[in-house]
C-alpha cells in the first residue's frame, strides 16, 4: 500500500518535470520557483479539505428540520476553529495557484492537481486515521492518471484552432 | 440518500458555478493593464454581471454541501468521488461556453470515471 502511495506521488511529479522544448534555459530557471509552489500547493489544497473533514466531525451530523434551523446550524460550525484554519488553507492554496497561472502554463500547472487527490488520502489516511483499502487506493490512482491525461491537452480551444502550442 | 443530493450539490453546482464566473470573466475580456486603479474598475465592472452572481451563489451552495457531506462522510471518500466534476466541467463546457472537447480530454474523462467507481465501491 505504502508503495502504490510512493507511485502515486513519484508519477505525477516526474511526469510533470519533463522540460519544455522552447527556451529550455529560462524555463529550469522558472522551475526553481514553480516547483517549490506547486509542492506547497498539492499540500495545502488537501490539507484544506483534511481540516474541514476534522472541523465538521466535531461539529457532528446537522440536523435540519426546516429553513429556520439555518442559521443556529451555521452559528455552531463556523465557530469550530478547525473549520476556520481549514477556510485558511483553502485560500492559501487558492492564492498560490492563482500566483503560479500568472507565469506558469495551465497544463503545467493543472497535471498538479492531479496529485491532490494522492496527498488528500495520506493526509487523511495520517491525521484523521482513516483507513483506505487498496481499492479505494486503485480507484485514487486512476483519478491522478486521468486528470494528468485531461491535463495534456490545449487550454485553449475556442479562439485559437489551428495551434495547439500553449500560449 | 442524502449524500447523493449532497454529491449532486457539490458535483453539479460547484461545477456550474465556475462555469458561469468563467463565462462572466471572459466577457470582461483579458486584463492587461494592472495598476490598482485600472484593477479596481475592472472589478467595478465585473460585480455588475448578472452571471458572476450566479456563479458564486452557486459556487457556495458547492462549498456548503461539501462542508455537510464532510460531518458524516471521510474526506478520502468525498474528495475522490467529487473528481465526478471533470466530467460536469466537461459536459458544461461543451455546451454551455461552446468549447471543443479533444477525444484525448474525453478519455482522460472516462479514466476519472473509472477511478470514481472504484472509490465509490470502497465505500463502507
Amino acid at each position: 500500500m505504502l508503495k502504490i502511495a510512493v507511485v502515486l506521488i513519484i508519477l505525477p511529479v516526474w511526469t510533470s518535470f519533463t522540460p519544455l522544448d522552447h527556451h529550455e534555459h529560462h524555463a529550469r530557471r522558472l522551475q526553481l520557483k514553480t516547483i517549490p509552489l506547486i509542492l506547497v500547493s498539492i499540500v495545502l489544497g488537501p490539507m484544506g479539505n483534511v481540516l474541514l473533514g476534522k472541523g465538521m466531525k466535531e461539529v457532528g451530523q446537522v440536523q435540519l428540520h426546516g429553513v429556520g434551523d439555518l442559521l443556529p446550524v451555521a452559528f455552531r460550525v463556523f465557530s469550530v476553529p478547525t473549520l476556520w484554519l481549514g477556510i485558511a488553507c483553502l485560500l492559501g492554496f487558492f492564492l498560490v495557484h492563482m500566483l503560479l497561472l500568472t507565469w506558469a502554463d495551465y497544463s503545467y500547472v493543472q497535471p498538479a492537481t492531479a496529485l491532490a487527490y494522492a496527498t488528500v488520502a495520506v493526509l487523511s489516511y495520517v491525521l484523521l486515521g482513516e483507513m483506505v483499502s487498496p481499492l479505494r487506493w486503485a480507484g485514487i490512482a486512476l483519478i491522478c492518471f486521468g486528470v494528468l491525461v485531461v491535463g495534456r491537452t490545449a487550454p485553449n480551444t475556442t479562439t485559437a484552432p489551428k495551434t495547439t502550442v500553449a500560449p | 440518500m442524502l449524500e447523493y443530493v449532497l454529491f449532486f450539490f457539490i458535483v453539479v453546482a460547484g461545477t456550474g458555478g465556475e462555469l458561469c464566473l468563467s463565462r462572466a470573466m471572459k466577457s470582461m475580456g483579458e486584463i492587461h493593464d494592472f495598476r490598482p486603479m485600472s484593477l479596481l474598475r475592472f472589478v467595478g465592472q465585473a460585480i455588475r454581471l448578472p452571471w458572476l452572481w450566479v456563479g458564486i451563489s452557486l459556487m457556495a451552495l458547492g462549498f456548503f454541501s461539501l462542508l455537510a457531506i464532510l460531518s458524516f462522510l471521510e474526506v478520502s471518500f468525498v474528495v475522490p468521488v467529487s473528481a465526478l466534476s471533470y466530467a460536469a466541467g466537461a459536459f458544461g463546457a461543451k455546451f454551455f461556453l461552446g468549447e471543443r472537447i479533444t477525444r484525448h480530454r474525453w478519455m482522460g474523462i472516462a479514466i476519472v470515471t473509472l477511478g470514481v467507481t472504484l472509490v465509490w465501491l470502497s465505500r463502507r
